[in-house]
């Protein structure tokens, strides 16, 4: 478990981390997300005992970090990718580590076999391509068989086939029973793989929530309804909750009614349908409008204001 | 893919009982098992050494047979000059080589800051300091035990080129043994200092230049002081300090050997407690 209480970490006059608050849990996905600059990494340093706070604690497993005997144990941590000497192979690079906690070679090509790195165990890190580079980071992770993941920005640089690999291993390994807690900048990949949300921006939390509730407050973009009777749909499914709008002729848009309600609705009546479409506001939208105000490097209003349909 | 083999057994939520295996500590021991592994698997630490220990041998053999008592002082300079000893010229690649392990020492360190190594290492040792420790006694023996004998094998080399000159002298003579030694023991205090100055700069550059600076333009430079400031000082300095320990002769207002070992040692403890002090007291 990884406990953050009113962290801060100011640089000068400027706060990076802000009286940052959350928990990650074991068993539980926690999806770090804000944009970029918003203090993520920073956190994490901080976690693992980096950078020192300005104020406030992180405790992993109840202490800090470097009060553990075996930290490697407790928490494994990909930080940034390239935390690596380019001119090491990937196994001297992880035997180096493995060597300050007593932990056995097998173990180190155990991890090298998990993270897909076999074939190029032994050549140097330097000639790694983001991707691999990315996977040994991850390995290095696993190493100590940590009750705790904690990985920076994991699936950056992965190809597709890379990406599903990072999802499908931090679910296992919080079903595991293990704390995981990943960051991102990607509201939509992330809702895919966490279970638990921390949202920062600005190093302030601006939401401690599920994924389910997230998308379920995310998702009031109605439905989408193309029929030739608009008049009459209209009328049947009009109610004390319900707003309909048209944007175009035979379209209406629908908010307050699922659309299977509506689809029912019809067909009790006869009324034909032509299409049927929920209109999930994308869950980057909804990201995007909470942490509007915090966006450290804004691009032109063209840009922040764009809503995915 | 599976990650079955993440010892499936464990109780939901727990750290696993030792990965399978004895338990996991972070150890002294384990620590500088870890940067003598770190050492070795880079090809750096290998050419750099390896040039260290070529140049040693090289100039040391060359300047013996180059030798010549009565050259011509308006001729091109010949090693040794005037005060010349066998040891002396067998020694005139120590400052070539010092640069050698200076650069091998700022690697080894202050090239963890430049490569985002650190990172992985600090996180894997939290407590830092047995890092820095561990580097030191990784690089200080090695470069002392290839330095040492790169040393006898330049006087070794460099002994038949000597053969009949008034200046000869065979291992068994007084002191030669003990400033052969003594080159060794400098060029691993180079080593460590290195090894400090990178922790303590953060930058291979920075900490090179800094090296050299120290070593070989602080002597120069000084040389603007006062008279009798310099002839006070100057011997104090780390490089003249540090030379004085492999000296077969004491030159006048040059220190013995042993207080030599005893500032240049100094100069590498301070800047060692230096690099210690802002390791353990700055974000990485």
């Amino acid at each position: 478990m990884i406990e953050v209480r009113e962290l801060t970490k100011r640089y000068g006059d400027k706060t990076v981390v802000d009286h940052l608050s959350f928990t990650a849990e074991p068993g539980e996905v926690t999806g770090f997300l804000g944009p970029n600059g918003a203090g993520k990494s920073t956190t994490m340093r901080m976690i693992v005992g980096l950078d020192a706070p300005t104020g406030g604690s992180a405790t992993v497993g109840g202490k800090a970090y470097a009060e553990h005997a075996a930290p490697l144990q407790e928490i494994g941590t990909l930080l940034e990718a390239k935390s690596v000497h380019p001119g090491r192979s990937a196994r001297g690079h992880l035997m180096a580590l493995a060597h300050t906690h007593g932990i056995p070679r097998r173990r180190v090509d155990e991890v090298i076999e998990l993270a897909g790195l076999t074939s190029v165990a032994g050549r140097r890190v330097g000639a790694f391509s983001l991707g691999m580079g990315q996977r040994l980071g991850i390995a290095a992770a696993l190493l100590g068989d940590p009750a705790i993941v904690m990985l920076d920005e994991p699936v950056n640089g992965l190809d597709p086939e890379g990406v599903l690999w990072v999802r499908t291993l931090l679910r296992e390994l919080a079903d595991d029973g293990r704390a995981v807690m990943l960051s991102s900048h990607l509201m939509s990949e992330t809702a895919m793989i966490a279970d638990h949300l921390v949202i920062i921006g600005r190093g302030r939390l601006l939401a401690d929530t599920t994924v389910d509730d997230f998308t379920r407050e995310a998702g009031g973009g109605g439905v989408k309804v193309r029929t030739p009777d608009v008049l009459r749909l209209r009328s049947l499914l009009s109610g004390p909750d319900v707003s309909i709008t048209s944007s175009s002729p035979g379209e209406l848009l629908v908010t307050g009614r699922e659309a299977r309600e509506i689809g029912t609705i019809a067909a009790e009546h006869g009324v034909v349908l032509h299409e049927l479409t929920p209109q999930a506001v994308s869950l980057e939208a909804a990201f995007m409008d909470l942490t509007r105000d915090a966006v450290e490097y804004r691009s032109a209003p063209a840009g922040t204001e764009r809503k995915a349909a | 893919m599976t990650v079955t083999d993440l010892t499936p057994d464990r109780a939901p939520g727990r750290a696993p009982e030792g990965a399978g295996t004895a338990r996991l500590k972070v150890t002294g021991a384990r620590v500088l098992r870890s940067e003598w592994a770190k050492f070795w698997s880079l090809r750096s630490s290998w050419i750099t050494l390896g040039v260290a220990v070529f140049l040693l041998i090289l100039f040391g053999t060359v300047a013996g047979y180059t030798y010549s008592p009565d050259a011509d002082p308006m001729g091109p300079p010949r090693p040794g000059g005037a005060g010349a000893d066998a040891v002396s010229l067998a020694l005139t690649g120590v400052t070539f080589a010092s640069l050698a392990v200076g650069v091998l020492g700022v690697l080894l360190s202050a090239g963890e800051y430049s490569t985002g190594m650190i990172r992985s290492t600090l996180a894997a040792v939290p407590r830092r300091l047995p890092v820095l420790w561990s580097k030191a006694v990784v690089i200080g023996p090695v470069v002392l035990l290839l330095a040492t004998a790169g040393a006898l094998a330049a006087f070794q080399l460099g002994a038949p080129g000597l053969d009949g000159e008034k200046i000869a002298l065979s291992l068994g003579d007084d002191g030669v043994l003990r400033s052969l030694a003594g080159a060794g023991v400098y060029l691993a205090l180079v080593a460590v200092f290195g090894v400090a100055l990178g922790v303590l700069l953060r930058s291979s550059a920075g900490a090179i230049a800094v090296l050299v600076g120290i070593l070989l333009v602080l002597p120069g430079l000084a040389s603007l002081l006062p008279d009798s400031w310099y002839e006070t000082l100057s011997p104090y300095f780390p490089g003249n300090a540090g030379s004085s320990l492999y000296a077969l002769q004491e030159s006048s207002g040059a220190l013995s050997p042993g207080a030599g070992l005893a500032v240049f040692a100094g100069w590498v403890a301070v800047t060692l407690a230096g690099a210690a002090f802002r390791l353990r007291g700055t974000d990485v």
